[in-house]
Protein backbone atom coordinates (compact mmCIF):
# COMPACT_ATOMS: atom_id res chain seq x y z
CA UNK A 1 0.00 0.00 0.00
CA UNK A 2 2.62 2.51 1.09
CA UNK A 3 5.03 1.13 -1.53
CA UNK A 4 3.81 3.75 -3.95
CA UNK A 5 4.90 6.59 -1.71
CA UNK A 6 8.25 4.99 -0.96
CA UNK A 7 9.21 4.93 -4.62
CA UNK A 8 8.45 8.61 -5.17
CA UNK A 9 11.37 10.99 -5.72
CA UNK A 10 12.92 12.31 -2.51
CA UNK A 11 11.63 15.86 -3.05
CA UNK A 12 8.05 14.66 -3.29
CA UNK A 13 8.23 12.41 -0.25
CA UNK A 14 9.74 15.19 1.91
CA UNK A 15 6.61 17.24 1.63
CA UNK A 16 4.43 14.32 2.61
CA UNK A 17 3.45 13.60 6.20
CA UNK A 18 5.61 11.00 7.89
CA UNK A 19 4.53 7.52 6.76
CA UNK A 20 5.60 4.71 9.06
CA UNK A 21 5.66 1.01 8.30
CA UNK A 22 3.57 -1.37 10.43
CA UNK A 23 6.65 -2.34 12.48
CA UNK A 24 7.45 1.28 13.28
CA UNK A 25 3.84 2.02 14.18
CA UNK A 26 3.89 -0.90 16.61
CA UNK A 27 7.11 0.35 18.18
CA UNK A 28 5.63 3.82 18.68
CA UNK A 29 2.50 2.41 20.31
CA UNK A 30 4.57 0.18 22.59
CA UNK A 31 6.76 3.12 23.61
CA UNK A 32 3.68 5.22 24.40
CA UNK A 33 2.16 2.43 26.50
CA UNK A 34 5.42 1.98 28.41
CA UNK A 35 5.71 5.74 29.00
CA UNK A 36 2.11 5.91 30.22
CA UNK A 37 2.73 3.00 32.57
CA UNK A 38 5.92 4.61 33.92
CA UNK A 39 4.27 8.00 34.52
CA UNK A 40 1.16 6.57 36.15
CA UNK A 41 3.19 4.27 38.43
CA UNK A 42 5.43 7.17 39.49
CA UNK A 43 2.41 9.35 40.19
CA UNK A 44 0.79 6.49 42.19
CA UNK A 45 4.03 5.92 44.10
CA UNK A 46 3.07 2.51 45.44
CA UNK A 47 5.37 -0.20 44.10
CA UNK A 48 3.44 -2.89 46.02
CA UNK A 49 0.40 -2.22 43.86
CA UNK A 50 2.05 -1.13 40.65
CA UNK A 51 5.81 -1.08 40.13
CA UNK A 52 7.09 1.31 37.48
CA UNK A 53 8.02 0.10 34.00
CA UNK A 54 11.71 0.56 34.74
CA UNK A 55 11.46 -1.35 38.03
CA UNK A 56 9.77 -4.18 36.16
CA UNK A 57 12.50 -4.20 33.56
CA UNK A 58 15.07 -4.27 36.37
CA UNK A 59 13.32 -7.23 37.99
CA UNK A 60 13.13 -8.97 34.63
CA UNK A 61 16.84 -8.40 34.13
CA UNK A 62 17.93 -9.58 37.57
CA UNK A 63 15.63 -12.61 37.59
CA UNK A 64 16.97 -13.54 34.18
CA UNK A 65 20.57 -13.14 35.30
CA UNK A 66 20.15 -15.20 38.47
CA UNK A 67 18.71 -18.01 36.35
CA UNK A 68 15.35 -18.15 38.10
CA UNK A 69 13.23 -16.87 35.23
CA UNK A 70 14.88 -18.88 32.41
CA UNK A 71 14.43 -22.03 34.47
CA UNK A 72 10.72 -21.26 34.99
CA UNK A 73 10.29 -20.46 31.32
CA UNK A 74 11.93 -23.69 30.33
CA UNK A 75 9.75 -25.68 32.77
CA UNK A 76 6.63 -24.09 31.26
CA UNK A 77 7.74 -24.51 27.65
CA UNK A 78 8.63 -28.16 28.21
CA UNK A 79 5.12 -28.95 29.44
CA UNK A 80 3.57 -26.72 26.81
CA UNK A 81 5.40 -28.27 23.87
CA UNK A 82 4.62 -31.80 25.09
CA UNK A 83 0.92 -31.01 25.38
CA UNK A 84 0.90 -29.12 22.08
CA UNK A 85 2.58 -31.98 20.23
CA UNK A 86 0.20 -34.60 21.68
CA UNK A 87 -2.74 -32.32 20.86
CA UNK A 88 -1.59 -32.00 17.23
CA UNK A 89 -1.20 -35.77 16.83
CA UNK A 90 -4.66 -36.45 18.29
CA UNK A 91 -6.21 -33.69 16.18
CA UNK A 92 -4.63 -35.24 13.09
CA UNK A 93 -6.07 -38.66 13.96
CA UNK A 94 -9.57 -37.32 14.66
CA UNK A 95 -9.53 -35.14 11.54
CA UNK A 96 -8.40 -38.09 9.42
CA UNK A 97 -11.28 -40.17 10.81
CA UNK A 98 -13.70 -37.33 10.15
CA UNK A 99 -12.49 -36.87 6.58
CA UNK A 100 -12.52 -40.58 5.79
CA UNK A 101 -15.74 -41.79 7.42
CA UNK A 102 -19.21 -40.51 8.20
CA UNK A 103 -19.00 -41.90 11.71
CA UNK A 104 -15.76 -40.05 12.23
CA UNK A 105 -17.37 -36.85 11.02
CA UNK A 106 -20.25 -37.23 13.48
CA UNK A 107 -17.78 -38.08 16.23
CA UNK A 108 -15.74 -34.96 15.55
CA UNK A 109 -18.69 -32.61 15.36
CA UNK A 110 -20.24 -34.06 18.51
CA UNK A 111 -17.03 -34.04 20.53
CA UNK A 112 -16.06 -30.54 19.46
CA UNK A 113 -19.49 -29.15 20.23
CA UNK A 114 -19.30 -30.79 23.64
CA UNK A 115 -15.74 -30.01 24.61
CA UNK A 116 -14.91 -26.81 22.75
CA UNK A 117 -17.01 -24.62 25.07
CA UNK A 118 -15.59 -26.36 28.15
CA UNK A 119 -12.67 -24.32 29.52
CA UNK A 120 -9.62 -26.52 29.84
CA UNK A 121 -8.99 -25.22 33.32
CA UNK A 122 -12.31 -26.69 34.44
CA UNK A 123 -10.85 -30.13 33.81
CA UNK A 124 -7.98 -29.53 36.17
CA UNK A 125 -9.67 -31.07 39.25
CA UNK A 126 -10.32 -34.24 37.24
CA UNK A 127 -6.77 -34.17 35.92
CA UNK A 128 -5.41 -33.85 39.46
CA UNK A 129 -7.57 -36.77 40.54
CA UNK A 130 -6.39 -38.96 37.69
CA UNK A 131 -2.77 -37.95 37.26
CA UNK A 132 -1.92 -36.34 40.59
CA UNK A 133 0.02 -33.15 41.01
CA UNK A 134 2.69 -32.93 38.34
CA UNK A 135 3.29 -32.22 34.74
CA UNK A 136 0.99 -35.03 33.51
CA UNK A 137 -2.04 -33.11 34.74
CA UNK A 138 -0.81 -29.97 33.02
CA UNK A 139 -0.21 -31.86 29.78
CA UNK A 140 -3.74 -33.27 30.02
CA UNK A 141 -5.41 -29.89 30.23
CA UNK A 142 -3.17 -28.47 27.49
CA UNK A 143 -4.08 -31.34 25.16
CA UNK A 144 -7.71 -30.55 25.82
CA UNK A 145 -7.09 -26.87 25.08
CA UNK A 146 -5.33 -27.59 21.76
CA UNK A 147 -7.18 -30.60 20.42
CA UNK A 148 -10.71 -29.32 19.77
CA UNK A 149 -10.08 -25.95 18.15
CA UNK A 150 -7.32 -27.48 16.01
CA UNK A 151 -9.41 -30.46 14.89
CA UNK A 152 -12.30 -28.14 14.09
CA UNK A 153 -10.11 -25.82 12.01
CA UNK A 154 -8.44 -28.72 10.14
CA UNK A 155 -11.75 -30.35 9.34
CA UNK A 156 -13.21 -27.06 8.10
CA UNK A 157 -10.09 -26.62 5.97
CA UNK A 158 -10.39 -30.05 4.35
CA UNK A 159 -14.06 -29.56 3.65
CA UNK A 160 -13.40 -26.22 2.00
CA UNK A 161 -11.05 -27.66 -0.65
CA UNK A 162 -12.79 -26.78 -3.95
CA UNK A 163 -14.31 -29.74 -5.81
CA UNK A 164 -12.55 -28.71 -9.02
CA UNK A 165 -9.18 -28.86 -7.29
CA UNK A 166 -10.04 -32.30 -5.90
CA UNK A 167 -10.99 -33.54 -9.37
CA UNK A 168 -7.85 -32.02 -10.89
CA UNK A 169 -5.80 -33.89 -8.30
CA UNK A 170 -7.46 -37.24 -8.94
CA UNK A 171 -7.18 -36.55 -12.66
CA UNK A 172 -3.38 -36.49 -12.56
CA UNK A 173 -3.40 -39.77 -10.65
CA UNK A 174 -3.36 -38.77 -6.99
CA UNK A 175 -5.08 -41.28 -4.72
CA UNK A 176 -4.88 -42.50 -1.13
CA UNK A 177 -1.97 -41.02 0.84
CA UNK A 178 -0.64 -39.01 -2.11
CA UNK A 179 -4.08 -37.44 -2.53
CA UNK A 180 -4.14 -36.46 1.13
CA UNK A 181 -0.58 -35.20 1.46
CA UNK A 182 0.02 -33.72 -2.00
CA UNK A 183 -3.42 -32.18 -2.39
CA UNK A 184 -5.70 -31.97 0.65
CA UNK A 185 -3.14 -30.94 3.26
CA UNK A 186 -1.54 -28.10 1.27
CA UNK A 187 -4.97 -26.97 0.08
CA UNK A 188 -6.22 -26.87 3.68
CA UNK A 189 -3.04 -25.29 5.02
CA UNK A 190 -4.51 -21.82 5.61
CA UNK A 191 -7.08 -23.31 8.00
CA UNK A 192 -4.56 -25.69 9.55
CA UNK A 193 -2.17 -22.81 10.25
CA UNK A 194 -4.85 -20.67 11.85
CA UNK A 195 -5.91 -23.70 13.92
CA UNK A 196 -2.32 -24.17 15.09
CA UNK A 197 -2.14 -20.50 15.98
CA UNK A 198 -5.38 -20.65 17.94
CA UNK A 199 -4.30 -23.88 19.64
CA UNK A 200 -1.01 -22.33 20.68
CA UNK A 201 -2.72 -19.32 22.23
CA UNK A 202 -5.22 -21.52 24.08
CA UNK A 203 -2.47 -23.84 25.32
CA UNK A 204 -0.34 -20.96 26.57
CA UNK A 205 -3.21 -19.34 28.49
CA UNK A 206 -4.35 -22.64 29.95
CA UNK A 207 -0.86 -23.50 31.10
CA UNK A 208 -0.25 -20.23 32.91
CA UNK A 209 -3.64 -20.47 34.60
CA UNK A 210 -3.17 -24.12 35.55
CA UNK A 211 0.27 -23.51 36.96
CA UNK A 212 -1.18 -20.99 39.38
CA UNK A 213 -3.47 -23.63 40.83
CA UNK A 214 -0.66 -25.92 41.79
CA UNK A 215 3.00 -26.45 41.24
CA UNK A 216 3.72 -26.13 44.91
CA UNK A 217 4.86 -29.70 45.24
CA UNK A 218 6.19 -29.95 41.73
CA UNK A 219 9.55 -28.41 42.61
CA UNK A 220 10.18 -27.19 39.11
CA UNK A 221 7.13 -24.94 38.81
CA UNK A 222 6.73 -22.92 35.65
CA UNK A 223 6.04 -19.29 34.85
CA UNK A 224 2.56 -19.33 36.34
CA UNK A 225 3.94 -20.60 39.59
CA UNK A 226 6.65 -17.95 39.47
CA UNK A 227 3.98 -15.26 39.18
CA UNK A 228 1.88 -16.81 41.92
CA UNK A 229 4.66 -17.24 44.49
CA UNK A 230 6.03 -13.74 43.88
CA UNK A 231 2.60 -12.28 44.48
CA UNK A 232 2.41 -14.20 47.75
CA UNK A 233 5.75 -12.71 48.71
CA UNK A 234 4.61 -9.23 47.63
CA UNK A 235 7.42 -9.07 45.07
CA UNK A 236 5.14 -7.16 42.74
CA UNK A 237 7.93 -6.15 40.34
CA UNK A 238 8.68 -9.84 39.83
CA UNK A 239 4.99 -10.54 39.21
CA UNK A 240 5.03 -7.95 36.46
CA UNK A 241 8.31 -9.33 35.14
CA UNK A 242 6.65 -12.75 34.91
CA UNK A 243 3.62 -11.32 33.10
CA UNK A 244 5.90 -9.45 30.74
CA UNK A 245 7.72 -12.71 30.01
CA UNK A 246 4.42 -14.42 29.17
CA UNK A 247 3.63 -11.61 26.74
CA UNK A 248 7.12 -11.58 25.22
CA UNK A 249 7.11 -15.33 24.58
CA UNK A 250 3.64 -15.08 23.02
CA UNK A 251 4.78 -12.24 20.76
CA UNK A 252 8.00 -14.04 19.83
CA UNK A 253 6.20 -17.24 18.82
CA UNK A 254 3.59 -15.25 16.92
CA UNK A 255 6.03 -13.13 14.93
CA UNK A 256 8.91 -15.57 14.53
CA UNK A 257 7.13 -18.88 14.05
CA UNK A 258 3.59 -18.31 12.81
CA UNK A 259 4.14 -15.11 10.84
CA UNK A 260 7.12 -16.73 9.10
CA UNK A 261 5.19 -19.90 8.32
CA UNK A 262 2.37 -17.76 6.99
CA UNK A 263 4.70 -15.70 4.81
CA UNK A 264 6.51 -18.61 3.16
CA UNK A 265 3.32 -20.56 2.53
CA UNK A 266 -0.19 -19.23 2.33
CA UNK A 267 0.63 -15.57 1.67
CA UNK A 268 3.00 -16.51 -1.15
CA UNK A 269 0.30 -18.73 -2.64
CA UNK A 270 -2.37 -16.06 -2.36
CA UNK A 271 -4.34 -18.30 0.00
CA UNK A 272 -4.40 -16.03 3.02
CA UNK A 273 -7.85 -16.01 4.53
CA UNK B 1 -31.41 -43.92 -30.18
CA UNK B 2 -33.71 -41.27 -31.65
CA UNK B 3 -34.18 -41.55 -35.38
CA UNK B 4 -33.13 -37.97 -36.09
CA UNK B 5 -29.74 -38.40 -34.47
CA UNK B 6 -27.96 -39.12 -37.72
CA UNK B 7 -28.61 -36.05 -39.74
CA UNK B 8 -27.12 -35.95 -43.21
CA UNK B 9 -24.21 -33.51 -43.21
CA UNK B 10 -25.14 -30.06 -44.45
CA UNK B 11 -24.15 -29.14 -47.96
CA UNK B 12 -21.04 -27.30 -46.86
CA UNK B 13 -19.73 -30.14 -44.67
CA UNK B 14 -17.47 -32.82 -46.06
CA UNK B 15 -18.28 -36.50 -45.69
CA UNK B 16 -17.35 -38.14 -42.39
CA UNK B 17 -13.79 -39.28 -41.76
CA UNK B 18 -14.66 -42.63 -40.30
CA UNK B 19 -11.34 -44.32 -41.11
CA UNK B 20 -9.52 -43.29 -37.89
CA UNK B 21 -9.39 -45.94 -35.14
CA UNK B 22 -11.80 -45.36 -32.27
CA UNK B 23 -10.20 -43.63 -29.30
CA UNK B 24 -13.26 -43.28 -27.10
CA UNK B 25 -16.58 -45.10 -27.23
CA UNK B 26 -19.62 -43.97 -25.27
CA UNK B 27 -22.02 -46.88 -25.47
CA UNK B 28 -25.70 -46.40 -24.51
CA UNK B 29 -24.76 -44.39 -21.47
CA UNK B 30 -27.36 -43.13 -19.01
CA UNK B 31 -26.26 -40.87 -16.17
CA UNK B 32 -28.23 -40.12 -13.04
CA UNK B 33 -27.43 -38.24 -9.89
CA UNK B 34 -29.24 -37.70 -6.64
CA UNK B 35 -30.36 -34.26 -5.52
CA UNK B 36 -32.52 -33.17 -2.60
CA UNK B 37 -35.48 -33.17 -5.00
CA UNK B 38 -34.88 -36.79 -6.02
CA UNK B 39 -32.96 -38.61 -8.69
CA UNK B 40 -32.26 -36.60 -11.82
CA UNK B 41 -31.52 -38.21 -15.15
CA UNK B 42 -28.86 -35.99 -16.67
CA UNK B 43 -28.13 -38.02 -19.80
CA UNK B 44 -30.30 -40.70 -21.36
CA UNK B 45 -29.01 -43.49 -23.61
CA UNK B 46 -26.28 -41.55 -25.38
CA UNK B 47 -23.91 -43.28 -27.78
CA UNK B 48 -21.07 -41.89 -29.86
CA UNK B 49 -17.47 -42.61 -30.70
CA UNK B 50 -14.47 -40.37 -31.16
CA UNK B 51 -11.78 -41.38 -33.62
CA UNK B 52 -8.10 -40.82 -32.92
CA UNK B 53 -7.17 -37.26 -33.84
CA UNK B 54 -10.78 -36.18 -33.99
CA UNK B 55 -12.17 -33.20 -32.07
CA UNK B 56 -15.74 -33.77 -31.01
CA UNK B 57 -17.64 -30.75 -29.77
CA UNK B 58 -20.52 -31.60 -27.45
CA UNK B 59 -22.95 -28.73 -27.86
CA UNK B 60 -26.09 -28.04 -25.91
CA UNK B 61 -27.95 -25.58 -23.72
CA UNK B 62 -27.34 -25.58 -19.99
CA UNK B 63 -29.00 -28.53 -18.31
CA UNK B 64 -28.50 -30.93 -21.20
CA UNK B 65 -26.02 -32.96 -19.16
CA UNK B 66 -23.01 -32.30 -21.38
CA UNK B 67 -20.70 -31.49 -18.46
CA UNK B 68 -22.01 -34.51 -16.55
CA UNK B 69 -21.23 -36.64 -19.57
CA UNK B 70 -17.70 -35.24 -19.73
CA UNK B 71 -17.23 -35.97 -16.02
CA UNK B 72 -18.36 -39.54 -16.60
CA UNK B 73 -15.78 -39.88 -19.38
CA UNK B 74 -13.26 -38.42 -16.94
CA UNK B 75 -14.14 -41.22 -14.52
CA UNK B 76 -15.58 -38.99 -11.79
CA UNK B 77 -19.07 -40.42 -12.21
CA UNK B 78 -20.26 -43.98 -12.89
CA UNK B 79 -22.89 -44.47 -15.59
CA UNK B 80 -26.22 -45.80 -14.31
CA UNK B 81 -26.21 -47.99 -17.40
CA UNK B 82 -24.07 -48.37 -20.49
CA UNK B 83 -20.33 -48.30 -20.78
CA UNK B 84 -17.55 -45.84 -21.61
CA UNK B 85 -14.48 -47.36 -23.22
CA UNK B 86 -11.12 -45.75 -23.82
CA UNK B 87 -8.99 -47.64 -26.35
CA UNK B 88 -11.35 -50.58 -25.94
CA UNK B 89 -11.03 -50.78 -22.14
CA UNK B 90 -13.85 -49.69 -19.82
CA UNK B 91 -13.26 -46.49 -17.86
CA UNK B 92 -13.04 -47.34 -14.14
CA UNK B 93 -12.01 -44.05 -12.52
CA UNK B 94 -10.13 -40.82 -13.07
CA UNK B 95 -6.73 -41.05 -14.70
CA UNK B 96 -4.15 -39.02 -16.58
CA UNK B 97 -4.96 -40.81 -19.85
CA UNK B 98 -7.97 -38.45 -19.92
CA UNK B 99 -6.69 -35.05 -18.86
CA UNK B 100 -9.50 -32.64 -18.05
CA UNK B 101 -9.45 -28.86 -18.45
CA UNK B 102 -12.22 -27.48 -16.25
CA UNK B 103 -14.11 -24.25 -16.62
CA UNK B 104 -13.26 -23.09 -13.09
CA UNK B 105 -10.03 -21.22 -12.49
CA UNK B 106 -9.25 -23.05 -9.24
CA UNK B 107 -8.10 -26.22 -10.96
CA UNK B 108 -4.42 -25.28 -10.50
CA UNK B 109 -2.54 -26.07 -7.31
CA UNK B 110 -2.15 -22.62 -5.69
CA UNK B 111 1.02 -23.67 -3.88
CA UNK B 112 2.87 -24.54 -7.08
CA UNK B 113 4.16 -22.17 -9.72
CA UNK B 114 3.10 -22.31 -13.37
CA UNK B 115 6.03 -24.59 -14.22
CA UNK B 116 5.51 -26.43 -10.93
CA UNK B 117 1.90 -27.23 -11.74
CA UNK B 118 2.80 -28.68 -15.13
CA UNK B 119 5.87 -30.48 -13.80
CA UNK B 120 3.97 -32.03 -10.89
CA UNK B 121 1.39 -33.49 -13.27
CA UNK B 122 4.19 -34.84 -15.45
CA UNK B 123 5.92 -36.49 -12.50
CA UNK B 124 2.69 -38.05 -11.22
CA UNK B 125 1.19 -39.01 -14.55
CA UNK B 126 4.18 -39.86 -16.71
CA UNK B 127 6.69 -40.74 -14.01
CA UNK B 128 9.26 -38.25 -15.26
CA UNK B 129 12.17 -37.30 -13.03
CA UNK B 130 12.16 -33.89 -11.39
CA UNK B 131 14.63 -32.45 -13.91
CA UNK B 132 12.93 -33.95 -16.98
CA UNK B 133 9.52 -32.80 -15.78
CA UNK B 134 10.80 -29.29 -15.20
CA UNK B 135 12.31 -29.09 -18.68
CA UNK B 136 9.12 -30.32 -20.36
CA UNK B 137 7.07 -27.98 -18.17
CA UNK B 138 9.14 -24.96 -19.22
CA UNK B 139 8.74 -25.97 -22.86
CA UNK B 140 4.96 -26.14 -22.47
CA UNK B 141 4.76 -22.90 -20.52
CA UNK B 142 6.52 -21.33 -23.51
CA UNK B 143 4.17 -22.94 -26.02
CA UNK B 144 1.15 -21.33 -24.35
CA UNK B 145 2.97 -17.98 -24.18
CA UNK B 146 3.76 -18.08 -20.47
CA UNK B 147 7.55 -18.48 -20.61
CA UNK B 148 7.99 -15.29 -18.57
CA UNK B 149 5.50 -16.50 -15.97
CA UNK B 150 6.98 -19.94 -15.39
CA UNK B 151 7.88 -19.05 -11.80
CA UNK B 152 4.66 -17.14 -11.04
CA UNK B 153 2.07 -18.48 -8.62
CA UNK B 154 -1.45 -18.99 -10.02
CA UNK B 155 -3.04 -16.25 -7.90
CA UNK B 156 -0.94 -13.65 -9.71
CA UNK B 157 -2.29 -14.71 -13.13
CA UNK B 158 -5.38 -13.58 -15.01
CA UNK B 159 -8.20 -16.02 -15.74
CA UNK B 160 -7.05 -16.54 -19.30
CA UNK B 161 -3.50 -17.24 -18.18
CA UNK B 162 -4.72 -19.78 -15.62
CA UNK B 163 -6.66 -21.58 -18.35
CA UNK B 164 -3.51 -21.57 -20.50
CA UNK B 165 -1.62 -23.27 -17.69
CA UNK B 166 -4.36 -25.87 -17.32
CA UNK B 167 -4.29 -26.47 -21.08
CA UNK B 168 -0.50 -26.72 -21.10
CA UNK B 169 -0.65 -29.18 -18.20
CA UNK B 170 -3.23 -31.30 -20.01
CA UNK B 171 -1.27 -31.36 -23.29
CA UNK B 172 2.08 -31.98 -21.56
CA UNK B 173 0.81 -35.20 -20.00
CA UNK B 174 0.01 -36.48 -23.53
CA UNK B 175 -3.30 -38.12 -22.67
CA UNK B 176 -5.14 -40.50 -24.99
CA UNK B 177 -7.90 -37.90 -25.09
CA UNK B 178 -8.24 -34.31 -23.88
CA UNK B 179 -11.48 -33.46 -22.09
CA UNK B 180 -12.42 -29.79 -22.12
CA UNK B 181 -15.33 -28.68 -19.97
CA UNK B 182 -16.25 -25.21 -21.30
CA UNK B 183 -12.70 -24.06 -20.61
CA UNK B 184 -13.27 -20.57 -22.00
CA UNK B 185 -16.78 -19.93 -20.68
CA UNK B 186 -15.59 -17.69 -17.86
CA UNK B 187 -13.34 -15.56 -20.09
CA UNK B 188 -14.12 -12.27 -21.78
CA UNK B 189 -15.08 -12.43 -25.46
CA UNK B 190 -11.72 -11.25 -26.80
CA UNK B 191 -9.65 -13.70 -24.76
CA UNK B 192 -12.09 -16.45 -25.66
CA UNK B 193 -11.54 -15.92 -29.39
CA UNK B 194 -7.78 -15.86 -29.00
CA UNK B 195 -7.73 -18.94 -26.76
CA UNK B 196 -9.91 -20.87 -29.21
CA UNK B 197 -7.40 -20.16 -31.97
CA UNK B 198 -4.47 -21.07 -29.75
CA UNK B 199 -6.14 -24.32 -28.69
CA UNK B 200 -6.88 -25.14 -32.31
CA UNK B 201 -3.22 -24.52 -33.15
CA UNK B 202 -2.02 -26.84 -30.38
CA UNK B 203 -4.51 -29.54 -31.36
CA UNK B 204 -3.48 -29.45 -35.00
CA UNK B 205 0.19 -29.39 -34.08
CA UNK B 206 -0.03 -32.38 -31.74
CA UNK B 207 -2.86 -34.25 -33.48
CA UNK B 208 -4.59 -34.51 -30.10
CA UNK B 209 -7.92 -36.29 -29.72
CA UNK B 210 -10.36 -34.01 -28.01
CA UNK B 211 -13.81 -33.96 -26.42
CA UNK B 212 -14.88 -30.36 -26.10
CA UNK B 213 -18.01 -29.37 -24.18
CA UNK B 214 -19.54 -25.98 -24.92
CA UNK B 215 -22.83 -24.12 -25.05
CA UNK B 216 -21.63 -21.70 -27.75
CA UNK B 217 -22.48 -22.73 -31.30
CA UNK B 218 -19.69 -20.72 -32.91
CA UNK B 219 -17.16 -22.19 -30.49
CA UNK B 220 -18.31 -25.73 -31.23
CA UNK B 221 -18.06 -25.14 -34.98
CA UNK B 222 -14.71 -23.40 -34.68
CA UNK B 223 -12.95 -25.87 -32.39
CA UNK B 224 -14.58 -29.18 -33.34
CA UNK B 225 -14.13 -31.40 -36.37
CA UNK B 226 -17.52 -32.84 -35.54
CA UNK B 227 -20.37 -31.36 -33.53
CA UNK B 228 -22.86 -33.36 -31.50
CA UNK B 229 -25.95 -31.43 -30.45
CA UNK B 230 -27.60 -32.53 -27.20
CA UNK B 231 -31.19 -31.77 -26.27
CA UNK B 232 -31.90 -31.09 -22.60
CA UNK B 233 -33.83 -32.81 -19.77
CA UNK B 234 -32.53 -35.45 -20.05
CA UNK B 235 -29.64 -35.04 -22.46
CA UNK B 236 -30.03 -36.96 -25.72
CA UNK B 237 -28.27 -36.65 -29.03
CA UNK B 238 -30.41 -34.44 -31.24
CA UNK B 239 -28.14 -33.96 -34.24
CA UNK B 240 -24.67 -34.42 -35.57
CA UNK B 241 -22.68 -32.21 -37.94
CA UNK B 242 -19.37 -32.59 -39.69
CA UNK B 243 -17.19 -29.51 -39.74
CA UNK B 244 -14.44 -28.89 -42.27
CA UNK B 245 -12.15 -26.18 -43.52
CA UNK B 246 -15.00 -24.94 -45.72
CA UNK B 247 -17.11 -24.19 -42.64
CA UNK B 248 -14.43 -22.40 -40.61
CA UNK B 249 -15.34 -19.19 -38.84
CA UNK B 250 -15.81 -16.23 -41.16
CA UNK B 251 -17.02 -18.24 -44.15
CA UNK B 252 -20.57 -18.09 -45.45
CA UNK B 253 -21.22 -21.83 -44.82
CA UNK B 254 -20.20 -21.25 -41.18
CA UNK B 255 -23.02 -18.76 -40.78
CA UNK B 256 -25.51 -21.06 -42.47
CA UNK B 257 -24.53 -23.97 -40.27
CA UNK B 258 -24.67 -21.81 -37.17
CA UNK B 259 -28.19 -20.67 -38.04
CA UNK B 260 -29.28 -24.21 -38.72
CA UNK B 261 -27.98 -25.48 -35.39
CA UNK B 262 -29.54 -22.52 -33.64
CA UNK B 263 -32.90 -23.42 -35.13
CA UNK B 264 -32.46 -27.08 -34.20
CA UNK B 265 -31.43 -26.25 -30.64
CA UNK B 266 -34.58 -24.25 -30.10
CA UNK B 267 -36.79 -26.84 -31.78
CA UNK B 268 -34.95 -29.62 -29.93
CA UNK B 269 -35.28 -28.05 -26.53
CA UNK B 270 -39.01 -27.54 -26.94
CA UNK B 271 -39.52 -31.13 -28.05
CA UNK B 272 -37.30 -32.52 -25.33
CA UNK B 273 -39.05 -30.60 -22.59
CA UNK B 274 -42.28 -32.38 -23.41
CA UNK B 275 -40.64 -35.76 -23.82
CA UNK B 276 -38.35 -35.21 -20.87
CA UNK B 277 -41.11 -34.86 -18.30
CA UNK B 278 -42.46 -38.30 -19.22
CA UNK B 279 -39.06 -39.81 -18.68
CA UNK B 280 -38.49 -38.15 -15.40
CA UNK B 281 -41.73 -39.69 -14.15
CA UNK B 282 -40.26 -43.09 -15.04
CA UNK B 283 -37.27 -42.65 -12.76
CA UNK B 284 -38.45 -40.66 -9.79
Amino acid sequence: MSDGTLHLPAAASLRRPLVLGPGARRAVILALLAAGWELYARWLGNSLLLPTFLETLGALWSETLNGELPQRVWASLEVLLTGYAIGIVLAAVITALAVLTRWGESLLSLLTSMFNPLPAIALLPIALLWFGIGSSSLVFVIVHAVLWPLALACHAGFRAVPPTLRMAGRNIGLSGPSYVFALLVPAALPSILSGLRLGWAFAWRTLIAAEMVFGASARSGGLGWFIFTNRAQLETANVFAGLLTVILIGLAVETLVFATLNRVTVRRWGQES
Amino acid sequence: MPAESRVPPPTAGKPARRSAPTALAVDHVTLRYATSAGIVTAVEDVSFTIGTGERLALLGPSGCGKSTLLRAVGGFLKPASGEIRLGGLPVKGPGPDRMVVFQEFDQLLPWRTVAGNIAFALRRARGLSRAEAHAVALDWAGRVGLAKFADAYPHTLSGGMKQRVAIARAFAVQPAILLMDEPFAALDALSRRRMQDELLGLCEETGATCLFVTHAIDEALHVGTRVLVLSPHPGRIAAEYEVSEATRRGTAPFGLLEAEIQARLFAGSRGADEGGSDHEDDHV
